[in-house]
């Protein structure tokens, strides 16, 4: 080989046939999100019909209607609670947790390149746990701190840990997960420890199912709350939705593409460490929808995240709206919490994951 | 602006030290636009670092690293990435990305958050994949692809950043010799700068313009392959015996080792 020979044409190598035609790039991404929107929709108008109460979806709308100043009020009062204040913020909190819950997963798992990591492997659930666990059964704060007070600020308090500990141990995305894992090994014990030393039985069971994750017994007042913190998290992800693309190939190949790493990550992970503070706080420990559905949305739209966020959002709105009915019908009139039942759906999901990304590794 | 002599980038007697030690000690680097040049030298050397400190990953403890005259640290992130892009030895991923969606990776330096995609990046992936030989693979899947598949993927991702300068930390480590050869010429008849770290001195000598030869932190040696790649050389910085004879293409130095 001689330099004048050089070519920069390199070897013709034959396309195999699924090269050679444009692999489909999945529908379009108006069609997911309205298909997806309206899909959300109708998850909910039909799964605030379903209960002990029969109700139809035409008495859902008429209820929403009147209560929005549209229609007039046509439902008897009892009916039009049952709607308006027992199931209709039930339904939209499950669909805020499910949203939230799966946008954190997706936005973790890529930042730290981890395929499992989730809202809970940053160690947020079980300082919020302890938290609870702290207000209910000591009563600490005097009764001025309310359980989900209580939780917002364990959920910070162990976040704030993990970020001292990854940081004082170097600061890479491993050592954050694994900082995680400490947390969340620190707070269980201590949440335990309190449990069995200090807990009457009624006050044991309270927490526990509020552990468990539970969406029963939430207001209105939940619901605005936990929908503006999504707003404003959702927006700060798809505002980093390119940076996000950036670290396929690792945290320096994103800042060799001009990302800084440092401040995308500390935006970004407290962000969905507030998202979650604040989804915990109100409904609970959820556990497996951050893990499974960004898994489940990226097989759908690809890994670009300008469209993966709100298709995870959707997919998670969805799956939570619809799960949470299965647990507050299946066992009827006993609830089953719905933490319970993603735990029991997710764990099949969490082993497919697994096997799947084996061959990645 | 003043003439030529700051133009493109360069490094400036950089220094940087990890835990007490001197990575690199005072390293000058001025590549003449347009030009490929060879950074070798034995494992930990200094070549990475070198090179992390160009791309503006890593900042130098000494000395300076300048964009036509003005130094790296004032310029940002994002305006140095539509620059100088980089390849490194080796890529990995567990994302479902296409050979398209990885060089589209290329345009992020050159986009708003919330931008839509303009003429110009398509234009610029076009270019790129065009350039790589990559156009009617555009669709297959990154995990499909074989080590030499996926550095050329990384170059034309490289490309599409529509950079001036492209460093490359030893692009070949994984590949077979066709590959090494192949890549190694596609990066040399790219019309841009190229800065490339590589161990194999023979591949050094046939590609590279000048070759600079780093050894504990300093850089020993910078010239032509001819004035570099010496027995001599090879023994002080290699501790190794060789032949050096003038039958590489074009008369460069070829090297053989002895026992």
């Amino acid at each position: 080989m001689t330099g004048s020979q050089r070519t920069a044409a390199p070897r013709e190598h034959p396309a195999p046939v699924s090269g050679a035609r444009p692999r489909p790039r999945g529908p379009s991404a108006a069609l997911l999100w309205s298909g997806g929107a309206l899909l959300l929709a109708l998850s909910i108008a039909v799964a605030v019909t379903i209960g002990p109460a029969r109700i139809s979806v035409g008495d859902v709308w008429s209820a929403v209607a009147a209560h929005l100043g549209i229609g007039e009020p046509r439902l008897s009062p009892i009916r039009d609670g049952i709607i308006w204040n027992l199931r209709m913020p039930r339904t939209l909190l499950a669909a805020v947790c499910g949203a939230g819950l799966a946008v954190c997963g997706t936005v973790m798992q890529s930042l730290l390149r981890n395929p499992l990591a989730d809202p809970f492997v940053l160690g947020v659930s079980s300082g919020a746990s302890t938290g609870a666990v702290l207000v209910v059964v000591l009563g600490v704060g005097g009764g001025a701190v309310t359980l989900p007070a209580g939780a917002f600020i364990g959920a910070l308090c162990s976040f704030a840990l993990v970020m001292l500990l990854s940081h004082t141990l170097g600061g890479s995305t491993d050592r954050v997960v694994l900082s995680g894992v400490a947390a969340m090994q620190l707070f269980s014990a201590l949440t335990s420890f309190v449990v069995m030393t200090a807990a009457d039985a009624e006050q044991t069971r309270g927490v526990l199912f509020w552990l468990l994750g539970s969406l029963g017994g939430v207001g209105w007042t939940d619901v605005w709350i936990c929908s503006a913190v999504l707003a404003v998290s959702l927006l700060v992800c798809l505002g980093h939705a390119r940076t996000l693309d950036a670290f396929a190939f690792g945290q320096d190949a994103a800042a060799a593409l001009g990302v800084n790493v440092a401040r995308t990550r500390t935006v970004l992970l407290c962000t969905t460490a507030l998202l979650t503070a604040a989804l915990v706080s109100s409904a609970g420990a959820i556990g497996f929808v951050g893990l499974v559905l960004p898994h489940a949305a990226r097989a759908l739209t690809g890994s670009g995240h300008r469209r993966l966020l709100p298709v995870t959002a959707l997919a998670g709105a969805v799956f939570l709206v619809w799960v949470d009915t299965l647990a507050r019908t299946v066992l009827d009139p006993q609830e089953v919490p719905v933490g319970v039942v993603t735990a029991l759906i997710g764990v099949p999901a969490f082993v497919a994951v697994l096997y799947r990304t084996r061959r990645a590794t | 602006m003043t003439g030529t002599a700051a133009e493109g980038l360069r490094a400036a007697r950089v220094g940087r030290e990890a835990g007490g030690r001197l990575i690199l000690d005072g390293v000058t680097l001025a590549p003449r636009p347009g030009t490929t040049v060879g950074l070798i030298g034995p494992n930990g050397s200094g070549k990475s670092t070198l090179l992390r400190i160009l791309a503006g990953v890593l900042a130098p403890h000494a000395g300076v690293v300048t964009m036509d005259g003005e130094p790296l640290a004032d310029i940002g992130r994002r305006a140095v990435a539509r620059r100088v892009a980089v390849v490194d030895q080796h890529a990995a991923t567990q994302d479902e990305l296409s050979v398209l969606d990885v060089v589209r990776l290329g345009r992020i330096p050159h986009r708003r958050a919330w931008a839509a995609p303009t003429g110009e990046d398509a234009a610029a992936v076009h270019e790129a994949l065009e350039r790589t030989g990559l156009t009617a693979r555009r669709d297959q899947s990154w995990h499909t692809l074989s080590g030499g598949e996926r550095q050329r993927v990384q170059i034309a991702r490289a490309l599409a950043q529509r950079p001036r300068e492209l460093l490359l930390d030893e692009p070949t480590n994984h590949l077979d010799i066709q590959h090494q050869l192949e890549l190694l010429s596609l990066v040399a008849s790219l019309p841009l700068t190229a800065v490339i770290a590589l161990h194999d001195l023979n591949l050094a000598a046939m590609f590279c313009d000048r070759i600079v030869v780093l050894s504990e932190g300093r850089a020993v040696a910078d010239g032509t392959p001819e004035q570099v790649i010496t027995e001599e050389l090879i023994e002080d910085v290699y501790r190794v015996r060789a032949v050096v004879t003038p039958d590489g293409p074009q008369g460069r130095p070829s090297v053989r080792f002895l026992p």
